[in-house]
């Protein structure tokens, strides 16, 4: 596999992502490393080539923001709205992650090793997010679709206003949100547990150690004894 | 947006390049705020008795030793002197209810940065580089920083309401975000007696965390009343003469990154302005969580 490696002490951000923003055709299969990222910020976003895109260190805000089919792997910890807007491919963040990691993503997978903030995939909309850790308080807020799966423990109002999403925690929960309750994990759903706990290197974790969480439904359509709410 | 560094060395033969390994801190921060900077550093405490006094004014540049002669012959006492441009330290024995009244008196438009025996602060409109190399910020020594880069949302741009506020003696607050009841904590805490100088959020945090240590609450109290009392989006780092202390409110609508060393503690708005410090690859780097109190000690 080829390999191209970048130092961001001596090239500047843009000219990185625009190489990374080349042909897709040509980029196809090739392996690109980026020393020195030092916390700066939209590393590697936009990408639609199916390549891989190491991160040797620490990275700033929106990294991986709206990728597609690449392979992104961030050796240290990520800022805020890491993998935002995913659509596909994967985004590993081996450190902790900050607030609003995978926001809106549409599809993919982001795993990230340790904690992540407060309002990891909100309004997440297809896409799957493993966390090794812990993640904070609002999280999977109006997430839509995809499937959420914590290691550890959730913070306060967990799937506030929850539309079809599946949460799977395995550790504690501070608090559920408005219309999130515990679910029974059927067939269906324990199959796509075990798969994504095998696709994030969590085989060895039993899926009979997680509870299900999802929407009660009772605020999709609008009833009348919830008009003093509004 | 602003920026918020601090710093605070564990490693005593760190304290003489206090200042150097800050300033790409500050500088990392400078696209969070590119409007003012400021920083207060605390240095090992003048004597018992004696309190330094932080001065600014623009038009005194030239003046400063005329300031401290005509103080010496109102007051008594011969006051140590020393001068960076718009900004003199003053240090002095003498009551500081005397030289307070003093300056208001006889020099109304001097503005007083702080007072204490071990806080000396410097704060100016500009871009971090500019405001650093105007009072040397790199030659800084001491034992722990707090610092900020401001880009104004909610009142003017001038020095004065540039950060770090001070309030009583060795404290000051450097706050990332913006507070919904400023004015009420203000209206609450003037009728205790309390004179504010700006019409800034930031200033009535200050002044609020101040009042409750010196009405007797330890630092950790005064923060959990700052928990129920403030409300808005902030993350506050706080200066003592020998402690740092950070916040983030309930949402942790404003960032915060903690680097812990053995030789230092480092905090910052991003990594960005840790990236930069001696062997920063074998420090424990987390996020402060929101609601919690951090307190580091010197």
């Amino acid at each position: 596999m080829e390999s191209i490696n970048f130092d961001l002490n001596s090239t500047p951000l843009r000219e990185i992502n625009q190489y990374l923003h080349g042909a897709p055709e040509t980029l196809k299969g090739k392996s690109v490393t980026i020393a020195n990222p030092n916390g700066a910020h939209n590393i590697a976003v936009g990408l639609k080539a199916d390549l891989e895109v190491t991160i040797q260190g620490h990275a700033g805000y929106y990294a991986a923001g709206m990728n597609q089919l690449a392979k992104v792997s961030i050796e240290g910890s990520a800022g805020t709205g890491v993998a935002e807007n995913m659509m596909s491919g994967m985004v590993h963040v081996k450190g902790f992650a900050s607030n609003a990691a995978g926001a809106t993503a549409q599809g993919g997978l982001l795993v990230i090793d340790g904690d992540a903030g407060l309002r990891c995939g909100i309004s997440l909309k297809g896409a799957d997010i493993v966390i090794g850790g812990s993640v904070g308080s609002f999280s999977a807020f109006m997430a839509q679709a995809g499937n959420l799966v914590i290691l550890g423990d959730a913070g306060e109002a967990l799937g506030d206003s929850l539309y079809e999403a599946r949460i799977f925690v395995r550790g504690k929960v501070h608090s559920l949100g408005a219309d999130c309750e515990e679910k029974p994990m059927q067939e269906a759903d324990r199959k796509i547990l075990v798969d994504l706990l095998e696709k994030s290197g969590h085989a060895d974790i039993s899926p009979d150690s997680f509870k299900l969480f999802g929407s009660a439904r009772t605020l999709y359509n609008f009833h009348v004894d919830n008009a003093g709410a509004y | 947006m602003c920026g918020i560094v601090g710093l605070l060395v564990k490693n005593p033969a760190m304290r003489a390049h206090l200042g150097e390994l800050m300033m790409p801190m500050l500088i990392g921060m400078t696209e969070r705020g590119p409007d003012s900077a400021g920083m207060a550093v605390f240095t090992p405490p003048v004597a018992e008795s004696a309190r330094k006094y932080n001065l600014y004014s623009p038009e005194m540049a030239a003046q400063w030793p005329r300031l401290a002669d005509e103080l010496a012959m109102s007051l008594g006492g011969k006051p140590e002197l020393h001068v960076k441009g718009n900004h003199a330290i003053i240090v002095s024995s003498l009551p500081p209810a005397d030289i307070k009244a003093w300056l208001k008196t006889r020099y109304p438009n001097v503005h007083l940065l702080s007072v204490g025996r071990a806080i000396d602060v410097y704060k100016d409109t500009g871009l971090p580089a500019d405001v650093a190399a105007r009072y040397d910020f790199s030659q800084f020594q001491g034992t722990h920083l707090v610092g900020h880069t401001r880009m104004a949302t909610e009142s003017a741009v001038t020095p004065a309401h540039a950060h770090p506020f001070t309030a009583g003696e060795d404290w000051c607050l450097v706050h990332n975000g913006s507070l919904s009841n400023a004015c009420s904590i203000r209206r609450k805490l003037e009728r205790e007696g309390i004179v504010f100088e700006t019409d800034n959020d930031t200033e009535a945090a200050c002044r609020f965390l101040e009042w409750r240590m010196r009405e007797g609450d330890d630092l950790r109290t005064a923060l959990q009343k700052g928990f129920d009392e403030l409300d808005g989006f902030y993350t506050l780092l706080m200066g003592t003469k020998d402690q740092l202390a950070l916040i983030r409110d309930p949402f942790a609508c404003k960032p915060a990154v903690v680097a812990e060393h053995d030789d230092y503690v480092a905090i910052a708005s991003e990594f960005r302005s840790l990236a930069h410090l001696p062997d920063i690859k074998n420090a424990k780097v987390f996020e402060p969580s929101p609601k919690e109190m951090y307190v580091w000690k010197v």
